[in-house]
């Protein structure tokens, strides 16, 4: 089977999971874990058999039907019928009932993100809780690309969802004052999903792959049910215009490529065309925030594919306005290699030096970064040494070699 | 909390070691690595082990010394060095582990150390 239509396949089964996950947990007095325990063999089953067998043509009415059959099998193995397990059961059946009439199930996906994303869920559980129970991603995969024991992130997710149904977080829409900050909790997670892929690529081959795509998805189906809101839409084109050079951030033997070395003939301007398209609309609510910022930033960068160069000036600006908004380690050191490029290296560094030390010491873009000014200024000692500092705190085998040839090149 | 880092090479890995063409990418990797273990203020021990082919076992057997030539086990990847670091949980250590150029091509290991053995009264 060819790689689309296997993605489309995968795509499906995930989409009538999450939606039957979150109709059923949000009728099941918000019990997500066991309404996850019940559907989620049930999808598992779906990712092995549909692109075998293809499509049911009720998806949603195939899982509920191996989902059920589970369920009660379950209970007459344990001959007890909890309250939870009843509750449930009412919540799937009326689910079939629904499908089987021909109704269209009402989409609670944004309530089980919202809920991934409560402010009283553990940070470090929000981005993983979104991509178990919205992707149905398995707990060792989330652990690969946050790099932490997968012992841990189980017991992580298990503990969120204990706090959900003990403290009673509601399913539901959150009144419109506490809007914003939730919906901005739910974005920051979709990111770190995405950037959590980011640092992964190149390890495609060990099957440990990037969660790009992933949150590219999530935001997607963000933005199918809240179309009006500028982050989103800014979140996902910042998102498509990063990933538009997917193929040109590595030669074909591996090698890493930075940005300003890139071919732009390689980047895909269908994703900058959808990307351009979508900042635009942000805008045009005249309502700014980081996301927004920030996907400007790469559409000057995106530019280059047409003019030949990059306007520097423009992305010192941006940078600017972003550190008003969010005012983060990585934009500072954008900002600083910005300054560098209008003002001169050592105006580069001076904002470099602004930044506190202990932020930076096992930062390793801020190394690079600095290796690479000190550098431009012919101060090749000290280059060499934060250049050290970088590769020891790189993960990424081929920035590594390219960080090792970097440091021993003499040319800026 | 602390760990050990064991850093695991395949004899191809060892190789490379003393690969005129790329002994060098090989030893700035290692040493850029070690030059931020050390800035991080986290290590506690550590050395280098030569290649396995240098190793001598020993076993007791029925009161028997049996000595020989070569590693306690052969296997794909070796241990070619580690690292006590003290961080203040495995999150952390997973972290330092990851930025081993030994990750990378072999595999590299995190254990947490025993804590102190209890002494006797004396």
């Amino acid at each position: 089977m060819n790689a689309p239509v296997h993605d489309a396949i995968v795509a499906c089964a995930r989409d009538s999971y999450s939606q039957l996950l979150s109709f059923v947990a949000s009728r099941a007095g918000g019990d997500l874990a066991s309404a996850e325990d019940a559907l989620g063999e049930a999808f598992l089953a779906a990712l092995q058999t549909w692109p075998v067998e293809g499509v049911p043509s009720r998806p949603e009415a195939w899982l509920l039907t191996a989902a059920r059959r589970r369920l009660i099998d379950l209970q007459r193995r344990e001959a007890t019928r909890t309250r939870s397990t009843e509750m449930l059961i009412q919540a799937m059946d009326l689910a079939q009932e629904n499908v089987e009439e021909g109704h269209t199930l009402p989409d609670e996906r944004l309530k089980l993100l919202l809920i991934c994303g409560h402010p009283a869920i553990d940070v470090a559980a929000r981005t993983p809780l979104m991509l178990q129970t919205v992707l149905g991603l398995n707990a060792e995969r989330i652990a690969s690309a946050f790099l932490v024991a997968p012992a841990s992130m189980s017991q992580r997710l298990v503990r969120s969802k204990a706090k959900i149904r003990a403290a009673r977080i509601p399913f539901q829409i959150p009144s419109p004052e506490d809007w914003p900050e939730r919906l901005a909790y739910v974005l920051d997670a979709i990111y770190v999903a995405f950037n959590a892929g980011y640092g992964t690529l190149g390890t495609d081959e060990t099957g440990n792959e990037g969660f790009e795509e992933e949150a590219i998805y999530l935001a997607r189906m963000l933005l199918r049910m809240v179309p009006n809101e500028p982050e989103a839409l800014g979140l996902l084109s910042l998102m498509l215009f990063v990933h538009s050079r997917k193929a040109a951030r590595r030669t074909p033997d591996g090698g890493f490529v930075p940005l300003n070395r890139q071919d732009p003939g390689l980047w895909s301007q269908a994703w900058i065309h959808e990307a351009e398209n979508l900042l635009r609309q942000a805008s045009a609510f005249g309502r700014p925030g980081r996301f927004q910022i920030e996907a400007a930033i790469q559409s000057v960068h995106a530019h280059r594919a047409v003019s030949g160069r990059t306007n520097w000036f423009m992305i010192e600006g941006f940078y600017r306005i972003l550190r008003l908004y969010s005012n983060t380690l990585g934009a500072r050191i954008g900002h600083a290699l910005a300054i560098a490029q209008i003002r001169g290296p050592a105006d580069g560094l001076a904002e470099l030096d602004t930044i506190p030390g202990e932020l930076a010491s096992d930062h390793q873009p801020y190394w690079v970064a600095r290796g690479h000014l000190l550098r431009r200024t012919r101060n090749s000692d000290a280059s060499r040494k934060a250049y050290q500092r970088a590769i020891g705190l790189t993960e990424d085998p081929a920035v590594r070699s390219f960080l090792l040839n970097e440091m021993a090149s003499e040319d800026g | 909390m602390t760990y050990a880092l064991l850093f695991h090479e395949s004899a191809a890995d060892f190789a490379l070691r003393e690969d005129p063409e790329k002994a060098g990418a090989y030893w700035a990797a290692w040493s850029s690595y070690i030059a931020a273990l050390g800035e991080a203020g986290i290590v506690q021990g550590g050395e280098g082990l030569l290649p396995p082919q240098t190793a001598t076992t020993v076993r007791i057997r029925d009161g028997k010394r049996q000595i020989h030539d070569g590693p306690y086990a052969e296997s794909k990847e070796m241990l070619g060095g580690f690292f006590i670091i003290e961080v203040p949980n495995l999150d952390v250590a997973l972290e330092w582990a990851a930025r081993a150029p030994s990750s990378g091509y072999g595999s590299t290991e995190v254990r947490p150390l025993m804590p102190p053995m209890k002494q006797d009264p004396s």
